[in-house]
């Protein structure tokens, strides 16, 4: 358990130092691409950068001022040096102050490299100055530092001499305080801070080599990371992006990086081989990642929205795709599919829909996700299913949806068939016989009836015909008889191809003997009906 | 506006249910449920927005919901409701109903009972859709197209109504005590009976046009015969179950599936909805004052003559306001209750004056200043 435990906490460390990482290259992105600072205001964005990044100083300082007797505390001068190291001036003159107050006898000491530090120029972007008035200003001072030095005015304290140099950029001073810097980066920046101010973006990346090479040792190789910072500095957008698509394992990073360059028309947008840019390409690969995911491939379609060229048929292959679970699950596919007017993909989801309803025996389901997606073949499928469950049983299942079927009858001639016959049942059941025999006839003469269903409606017929009382008229009933005609000339032609067994042939024989008897002796009463005259 | 809450938590929601607060108290809710969906390992959730006046959290802003306990559930949570004050019972995708039962003394959530096979095809599962519940008698239906009616603390199932339904049934409501509504995918409201042996509904009543699927329906708190309904073309309609099998009214209510309609259960003139378009509308009709509903227009002459029969002394307010048609634009407001539009809102719950949400955009919004 408690192995389990360490697992989940380094997972968690290891995800927390990636994130920090990909901060740190996003903000360098930033001061570099986006805000693109000219010299003098670039340091001191860079300077704000590793600031930002180097959260441990503030924390010391709190201990150390926290303590009883600050300037003895054994990390007092570490976090004096680390203010100088990121030019928070200010901070190191307050807190040498209180060194100061301890020894009353260096007290000159103390003043003097008060001044210095409170001396030092830093460039306003917003004030009057021009750069080359700043530059002067710098050097007069760094000039001044160097003099104090050559004096050795600090040489009785080694830590004021120590400060002294840092102010004067020495590099060997530097790199002795390698676990302070910690970071290459912060070594580049602070050598730029104390010996060249006014750098030029393009002069950052051979600082930025250089200084690479002296923090490392000659032992260890450049991190990823470093890689990464190195490309961002050399103003090599092209080579920050690829080296991020390595060396993270998904595209969240570099995908969202390339569309906030692209709307700052930052990269060129050349065609890649296979039609669209690298924006699109990345945004494409990030989506159809998020696609793969439980839960995340709702947020996929916003991605896919906003790539105009491959987008929609990207979502077009994927939306498919998706496991649908539940109805709800597919109602909200569905709903995104309408809104983009992919129809196509509407219709394939509701037949899955609608078959997997069917396999179940839900009629009712299958027929509201034919209706969805406007299935005229698949409500016939329906509608078959239902006919046959009436032939085999000789009752209607489902009578709730039969008898509610509304204008959705309309989708297929089968299923307006299937509403009719239903019709046709309720009239005869309320004894409403001439309009049975009406509606009856006009299911076989209006050919919505399916021909292999007639001899199942003549065979209704005939308790209307046996009535006492005539129902249908002569001419209704000569009507039966050409479709009794038709159906059994039908029947022989395909008797010729088809072996039937000799006891089904005696069936058919029988009722189409009866249904001619009837319609014989219905056809004289209705003759004779319509012949008397009313008395 | 400025007075809602929104919470990121990681997981879609599919529904949020406040805790029942007993009538006596004049508390405000301060517990609320959510289920997730649509996720590798489901959970149910407890939440507290301390409405107990001490405020005794520090590091979260006021109102801020803070997490109780939790639980995992096997499958989408499809529906929540609470049997009492520590139970809920949930529906799952996996055709499951499970009691849970919340431990106030040690905030932890154990499964109390289970039936997990409770709705299933023959040869897959069939998610169970809704429920609803007055204890200890729980309905559920699902998309097997059965009731099935349950007791708390029994094992076995108390009545089933095998096909009640040929196509998926999305929601149960209770009308009268032995009484409960349906709803289903081909746009019908049917009336079932339990003091009746046989399998088939008392009533039904559908719309006339398309059969547009119905997804929710909540019935108005005071007066049992009206009923709302929400379907998939974001139509609300409301009904009057003893009077034809038309609805009363229609109102273009949103621009996509209507998940979740709730009148106010003290406050009947304010009705919510929530859509998957992202957009939750707050409903409210006031109750005319001068000019008698009845003749205001409406949409079916008939019904107005029918309505002209209430009892001689006029009272206006047996003619419920929500039956008026939707004709008469002025005593119909409408109000965006969420700051901007999110991806859908998939529940929502009011109770007293608050008002709390959740969103596939993994948030849950909780306001405590609804004005009603």
């Amino acid at each position: 358990m408690e192995e389990l435990q360490q697992v989940a906490a380094s997972v968690l460390v290891l995800q927390v130092s990636i994130l920090l990482a990909i901060e740190l290259i996003w903000n360098l992105c930033e001061v570099l691409f986006i805000d693109a600072a000219p010299a003098g205001s670039l340091l001191l964005h860079l300077l704000d950068w590793v600031r930002l990044h180097k959260a441990d100083v503030d924390e010391k300082a709190r201990e150390v001022l926290q303590s009883e007797s600050p300037a003895e505390h054994r990390d007092y001068w570490d976090v004096v040096v680390s203010y100088v190291l990121q030019g928070r001036l200010e901070e190191a003159r307050q807190m040498l102050v209180k060194q100061a107050a301890l020894q009353p006898a260096a007290r000159s000491m103390y003043k003097l490299i008060d001044t210095l530090l409170s001396r030092m120029p830093f460039y306003n972007p917003g004030g009057n100055q021009t750069l080359t008035e700043f530059d002067v200003k710098w050097r007069h001072w760094h000039d001044e530092v160097n003099r104090c030095l050559q004096d050795n005015s600090f040489a009785s304290n080694r830590h004021l001499e120590i400060i002294c140099k840092i102010l004067a950029g020495d590099e060997d001073t530097l790199l002795e305080h390698k676990e302070l810097l910690s970071t290459w980066y912060h070594f580049l920046v602070t050598r730029l801070l104390f010996s060249h101010p006014t750098v030029k973006p393009t002069e950052l990346h051979y600082y930025a080599q250089s200084c690479l090479t002296m923090f490392l040792d000659s032992r260890s190789v450049p991190e990823p990371l470093d890689n990464i910072l190195l490309a961002a500095f050399e103003f090599d957008i092209h080579q920050v992006i690829k080296d991020c698509s390595i060396a993270l394992n998904n595209w969240w990073f570099v995908a969202h990086l390339t569309d906030l360059l692209d709307h700052c028309k930052l990269l060129q947008s050349h065609n890649l081989h296979f039609g669209s840019n690298l924006r699109e390409f990345l945004l494409l690969e990030y989506a159809s990642g998020l696609f793969t995911h439980h839960s995340l491939w709702q947020l996929a379609v916003d991605y896919f929205d906003h790539c105009p060229e491959f987008g929609h048929v990207y979502l077009e292959l994927q939306i498919e795709r998706v496991p649908l679970d539940t109805e709800r699950k597919a109602l909200k596919v569905l709903r995104i599919c309408d809104q983009r007017q992919m129809s196509e993909q509407v219709r394939s989801i509701c037949k899955i829909m609608a078959m997997r309803a069917l396999r179940n025996n839900r009629l009712g389901s299958a027929l509201s996700w034919s209706i969805r997606a406007k299935d005229a073949a698949f409500a016939t499928l329906i509608s078959e299913r239902f006919l046959q469950d009436y032939c085999t049983r000789g009752t209607f299942s489902d009578l709730d949806l039969i008898d509610n079927l509304g204008p959705a009858m309309l989708l297929s001639d089968r299923l307006t068939f299937l509403g009719k016959y239903r019709e046709f049942h309720k009239l005869y059941g309320e004894k409403r016989f001439g309009e049975a025999a009406k509606l009856l006839l006009s299911l076989m003469t209006a050919k919505i009836a399916p021909r292999s269903f007639w001899m199942t409606l003549l065979t209704d017929a005939l308790p209307l015909l046996e009535q006492k009382e005539v129902i249908f008229s002569a001419d209704q009933t000569h009507e039966l008889m050409f479709c009794l005609e038709e159906l059994t000339s039908c029947l022989n032609a395909s008797a010729l191809g088809s072996p039937k067994t000799s006891q089904d042939e005696d069936i058919e024989l029988t009722k189409v003997e009866l249904l001619r008897l009837s319609l014989a002796r219905n056809l004289a009463m209705a003759i004779i009906k319509e012949g008397t005259v009313e008395a | 506006m400025e007075n809602i809450n929104a919470k990121y938590v990681s997981q879609k929601i599919s529904k949020t249910r406040w805790r029942l607060v007993s009538h006596a108290s004049l508390q405000q809710p301060d517990v609320f449920a959510t289920g997730s969906w649509d996720n590798e390992v489901n959970k149910i959730s407890f939440w507290s927005i301390g409405n107990h006046g001490s405020s005794d959290m520090d590091d979260g802003f006021e109102g801020d919901p803070q997490l109780l306990c939790e639980h995992k559930h096997d499958g989408d949570v499809l529906d929540l409701q609470f049997l009492d004050q520590d139970r809920i019972v949930t529906t799952s995708s996996t055709g499951a109903v499970t009691i849970f039962r919340l431990h106030q003394n040690s905030q932890t959530i154990s499964v109390a009972q289970r039936w997990p096979r409770a709705h299933g095809f023959p040869c897959e599962n069939a998610p169970c859709t809704g429920v609803v519940c007055s204890s200890p008698e729980i309905v559920t239906v699902g998309e097997d197209g059965k009731i099935i009616v349950f007791r708390a603390d029994q094992e076995g199932v108390i009545r089933v109504i095998e096909n009640a339904d040929s196509s998926t049934i999305h929601a149960v409501t209770y009308l009268r005590t032995t009484e409960i509504l349906t709803v289903n995918s081909i746009g019908q409201l049917k009336l079932w009976d339990f003091r009746q042996q046989s399998n088939a509904p008392s009533q039904i009543l559908s719309l006339s046009g398309d059969r547009v699927p119905l997804h929710c329906v909540d019935r108005h708190p005071n007066q049992q015969h009206i009923v709302a309904t929400g379907g998939q073309d974001g139509m609300l309609c409301v009904w009057d179950v003893r009077q034809g099998s038309t609805p009363f009214s229609l109102m273009e209510a949103h621009s996509a599936e209507m998940w979740e309609v709730r009148f106010h259960p003290t406050n009947p003139d304010h009705l919510f909805t929530c859509s998957e378009d992202g957009s939750l509308l707050h409903w409210e009709t006031s109750t005319s004052s001068d000019m008698p509903s009845f003749l205001q227009g409406g949409r079916n002459n008939s019904m107005i003559s029918r309505s002209a029969m209430a009892p001689a002394g006029g009272n206006q307010s047996l003619i419920n306001a929500w039956l008026s048609g939707d004709s008469s634009k002025g005593r119909l407001e409408t109000t965006h209750m969420l700051p901007s539009q999110t991806l859908s809102v998939n529940s929502l719950d009011v109770l007293g004056q608050c008002l709390v949400c959740g969103t596939d955009g993994e948030a849950i919004f909780v306001n405590r200043q609804v004005p009603v």
